[in-house]
């Protein structure tokens, strides 16, 4: 007698034979799509290294004039320009594939209907230039 | 147009070889003819011995996904002539283990379905006679896009998360997990969140969006993960708050 139609399907979990391939440490080079979010991913070592100049700043101007004075001078040594010429790129990149991918995450509902994806990407980027325009504002009222 | 296009199949023959190996082979590039009948083709005019799954041949089924060209497709969706002039390399799908040329080995993936709990878990169930759990059309079209799936894996071959770490639940079974928590019928939303809050859950998820980018259905499963960790930060972070009672 065989087994009972009731009873739960059993898998068999062994198999002498299969091929199992290799993931190359290369796999992300293979798909536009995978070299996108690696180096989206890189893009964090940047964002952080924006966090740290900042701090540095920060602190350089609580020191005083002198300390500030070094900053800028450090700061305009062309590798630190480079470096965060390189960095603007990716932190840039970052937002833009953040701010595309947001409408998957936010599943706004009004009125029984879900909001439209560019609806919910359009008002992210609206965010960013508002804020940025603020801030914009802030620093060169200030320097005036 | 060309009346013929070649077809690169792998081919896995585990008793005589260690690994796949390609065959060509030519078959006619019919207008309505998609990979699949391609691969049919083959079967039945020229090499009996090619293994691979297939059943519906409308997109219901799921059970013919493999790699076309390097990208993971239903087969039965996936026109010859828009391969043209050819060749059309096919692969069995990635991230799962080889049984036979085009075949995989899905255990892995049933025995995490089952896990997830995919049915209407009741605190206490209703008898028969009071009938059946009514819903409105708005209560339906909260988790219908999720109930599309088919289980066709594709999901899972695009999925780097799932290749490098096969510990991870996977793009489907957490959609599906998502399918019944939004399911106004459905109770069972704490049960499915313990399993899906460790780090082999959600979390693992850092949100590549192939997974939505290739499903046939448009179930969407990287927006279903990213709504997931919404609700169970926000979870955490009640129950952190709240003094108990209160939740």
């Amino acid at each position: 007698m065989g087994r009972q139609v009731s009873e739960p399907p059993t898998y068999t979990p062994f198999h002498p034979r299969w091929y199992r391939p290799r993931i190359s440490a290369w796999w992300w080079l293979k798909r536009r799509s995978s070299l996108a979010f690696i180096l989206r991913e890189v893009s964090s070592i940047f964002v952080g290294w924006f966090v740290v100049f900042f701090l540095l700043l920060v602190a350089a101007v609580g020191g005083g004039e002198v300390a500030y004075q070094e900053f800028m001078r450090w700061a305009a040594i062309p590798g630190i320009v480079l470096l965060n010429l390189i960095s603007l790129f990716f932190v840039v990149f970052h937002a833009v594939t953040w701010f595309n991918l947001a409408p998957q995450a936010m599943a706004v509902h009004m009125r029984g209907k879900r909001v439209p994806g560019k609806l919910i990407a359009a008002s992210n980027y609206g965010a960013w230039v508002v804020t940025s325009l603020l801030v914009a504002w802030i620093i060169l009222a200030g320097s005036r | 147009m060309d009346d013929y296009i070649t077809m690169q199949v792998a081919r896995y023959r585990p008793e005589d070889e260690d690994e796949p190996t390609f065959e060509e082979y030519e078959v006619p590039c019919h207008k309505e003819w998609v990979v699949l009948d391609g691969l049919n083709y083959i079967k039945d005019q020229l090499d009996g011995t090619l293994s691979f799954r297939w059943s519906c041949r409308m997109g219901i089924c799921g059970s013919c996904g493999m790699t076309v060209n390097g990208e993971p497709k239903l087969t039965c969706a996936a026109f010859l002539t828009d391969y043209a002039p050819g060749p059309v390399r096919l692969e069995p799908m990635e991230n799962f283990p080889v049984v036979r040329d085009l075949v995989v080995e899905m255990t892995d993936f049933m025995e995490k379905l089952t896990t997830i709990k995919p049915w209407i878990v009741r605190d206490e169930e209703r008898p028969l006679a009071e009938g059946e759990y009514r819903q409105t059309p708005e209560e339906l079209s909260k988790y219908k896009q999720y109930s599309m799936c088919i289980n066709c894996m594709l999901c899972y071959a695009a999925c780097p998360v799932y290749g490098l770490d096969p510990e991870f639940l996977g793009p489907a079974a957490i959609a599906l997990a998502q399918r019944y928590n939004l399911d106004s019928r459905d109770q069972g939303s704490a049960e499915r969140l313990d399993l899906l809050s460790l780090h082999e859950g959600i979390w693992a998820c850092t949100f590549v969006g192939e997974c939505t980018k290739v499903c046939p259905k448009d179930v969407d499963p990287a927006g279903a993960i990213q709504r997931y960790k919404l609700d169970a930060a926000l979870t955490s972070l009640k129950d952190f708050l709240l003094p108990w009672g209160a939740r």
